[in-house]
């Protein structure tokens, strides 16, 4: 069981994001992290790995600026090796581009029965590239995915619905979309840091891929206006003094909805 | 450019045109003369409703036995497409279904995509759609510049549904191609969950746990005051990712988007995600021990307290007046 998963190195959440004053693009400078919702798919990718009893976990990632340290977080989770596609044509790629360069990395690699993605990136949520790549490979594909088994050659996923989920079957080789909170990720051990210093992580361009870059030019959308929205008020704020119950009963009796 | 043909991506449960359809199918018809509804299942229960809201067309698949619809819709737009009617523009809802469609369409027609808008205009710059971000502090308006079909999504409650006089449109039934390898995935069993009470993005009055409730036990006060006020309760996503609550729970950014009348945040700190997703409410209370919290920039009334203390004195104080 060989499995490829996806992973975005994405600016730190917890510091406010920006958009270039010139692009209107997200600023993406600085140290990038493992996208959170990814550590997901590379825990399930290495759980589902040890239960067949073979094969590896192959991370793959697409950056403008030969960022590494994210993918080498997922190296010390355990994956064998990386593969970056970093090039500066590729800035501005919209997410048709994106997939494009993440189906020709999984192809570079050999393919592999299993492709892993998380369902949107914490960054940018277009939340259609899984999909995309699975078109452009050809493959099928089952997204939102939060549960997931494999049984032979059949991969067996309970899908996120609206209402509920849906138990589906699915052919290999296959695309998923997995979940926040489908598995709990592992942290790295001191161990799995330093080994992840040493694992292959090859950097490539869009053109050792054959991908021909988009970049801003060709993306088939431009930014043609940014506005501040409409602000919210904040109303009144109180200290509870163990009778603030009040006051919210006393605005819902306002409003005539008690 | 002018925009003569519009398809919406258009859905229905138990029979119905979903109301997120109908909001689609609203703006749409302001846009073109000339809009068709494209549904991925069996239409004849709801047609004339999409008429009503301004379908002059209806498409549709009939069941799809099983099929995931992201391969098994796009297949057939293609086909209907590459026959000679193309629309100018395709809208999707923001939904699984819609999602998966419009993303594998993008491949089929080589067209860039635009989601989770709130609106969309014919305009000098061409066809523009807008998305908020940062929590919806900042709106970008982005144009398309390739041709079209121009493959756009709305995030639900972008537009309120209104009938107009729209008589019975054209049904159009439409075969699903045969999918090869691609449509290796089938759907072999349907699980629904149990729910009581009005719809989480539907309900007059939501009530809505974070992490500050401390522990899945707690999250029974939410639903005990939901119950009083007749609401709904609902769910930041720490809580749906750590277990507490399914998913179905959670409002935000990659959960439901509610609109009530009144959303009451207890426990909840205001997480970009968490906001984009209820900021439209008309009044939003929030309960937190953390006077700093960004949930009390946008609540017309904050409480700093401890919603351990706060909420039981409050559901006590609506028993007593029932």
């Amino acid at each position: 069981m060989n499995i490829i998963v996806c992973v975005k190195q994405i600016p730190d959440p917890a510091s406010p994001g920006a958009l270039d004053a010139s692009t209107h693009a997200l600023k993406r400078e600085g140290k990038l992290i493992l996208d959170e919702s990814d550590a997901y798919g590379v825990e399930m990718a290495l759980q589902l790995v040890a239960t067949a009893g073979g094969g590896e976990v192959n991370i793959i990632s697409m950056a403008p600026n030969g960022e590494t340290s994210g993918m080498r977080t997922a190296l010390a989770m355990g994956a064998a090796k990386g593969l970056l596609v970093s090039d500066p044509a590729l800035a501005g790629s919209d997410a048709l581009t994106t997939a494009k360069v993440l189906a020709a990395s999984v192809t570079k690699l050999g393919g592999a029965d299993l492709i892993i993605t998380g369902t949107e990136s914490s960054d940018g949520y277009t939340g259609t590239v899984p999909e995309q790549i699975a078109e452009v490979l050809g493959l099928p594909s089952v997204t939102f995915a939060k549960k997931v088994k494999i049984e032979g050659s059949v991969l067996k996923v309970d899908r996120q619905s609206e209402s509920g989920y849906d138990e589906v079957e699915c052919t290999l080789p296959a695309v998923i979309s997995v979940t926040a909170g489908v598995v709990e990720p592992r942290y790295p051990s001191f161990k799995g840091i330093m080994d992840a210093k040493k694992k292959p992580l090859d950097v490539v361009t869009a053109s050792d891929l054959a991908v021909t870059p988009t970049g801003w030019a060709a993306a088939g959308q431009k930014i043609v206006n940014v506005t501040q929205a409409e602000a919210r008020k904040a109303g009144e704020v109180i200290e509870d003094d163990g009778e603030a119950f009040g006051k919210i009963v006393a605005f819902l009796e306002n409003l005539k909805l008690i | 450019m002018t925009i003569n043909n519009i398809w919406v991506f258009a859905q229905g449960a138990n029979g119905v045109a979903t109301t997120g359809t109908l909001e689609l199918l609203t703006k749409a018809r302001s846009l073109s003369s000339k809009v068709t509804a494209f549904v991925g299942g069996d239409a004849s229960g709801f047609a004339a409703s999409l008429g009503e809201h301004g379908a002059t067309k209806v498409y549709a698949t009939g069941d799809l036995a099983g099929k995931l619809p992201g391969v098994a819709l796009s297949t057939a737009m293609k086909v209907i497409i590459d026959g000679g009617d193309s629309p100018d523009v395709i809208m999707f809802p923001q939904n699984y279904e819609g999602r998966d469609t419009m993303a594998r369409l993008s491949v089929k027609l080589n067209r860039t995509v635009l989601t989770n808008n709130i609106d969309l205009a014919d305009s000098t710059d061409g066809v523009v759609a807008t998305t908020p971000v940062f929590g919806g502090n900042i709106l970008v308006a982005t144009a398309f510049s390739g041709p079209g079909p121009h493959l756009v999504s709305f995030r639900p409650k972008s537009f309120v549904a209104e009938s107009a006089s729209g008589g019975a449109p054209e049904i159009v039934a439409v075969a699903v191609p045969e999918l090869g390898t691609q449509g290796g995935a089938r759907v072999v069993a349907t699980h629904a969950e149990q729910t009581t009470g009005p719809k989480l993005d539907e309900a007059a009055i939501v009530v809505s746990g974070g992490r500050g409730l401390g522990e899945a036990a707690n999250y029974s006060l939410i639903e005990d005051l939901a119950k009083l006020l007749k609401g709904a309760p609902g769910a930041s996503r720490a809580i749906v990712d750590a277990g507490w609550v399914p998913y179905s729970y959670q409002v935000g950014q990659t959960g439901k988007v509610v609109k009530p009348s009144v959303y009451i945040a207890a426990g909840i700190s205001g997480a970009t995600q968490h906001m984009v997703g209820m900021k439209g409410s008309k009044s939003i209370i929030a309960i937190n021990k953390d006077k700093e919290a960004p949930i009390f920039g946008i609540a017309d009334l904050g409480i700093v307290g401890d919603v351990h203390k706060v909420l039981p004195k409050l559901i006590e104080a609506l028993k007593a007046r029932s």
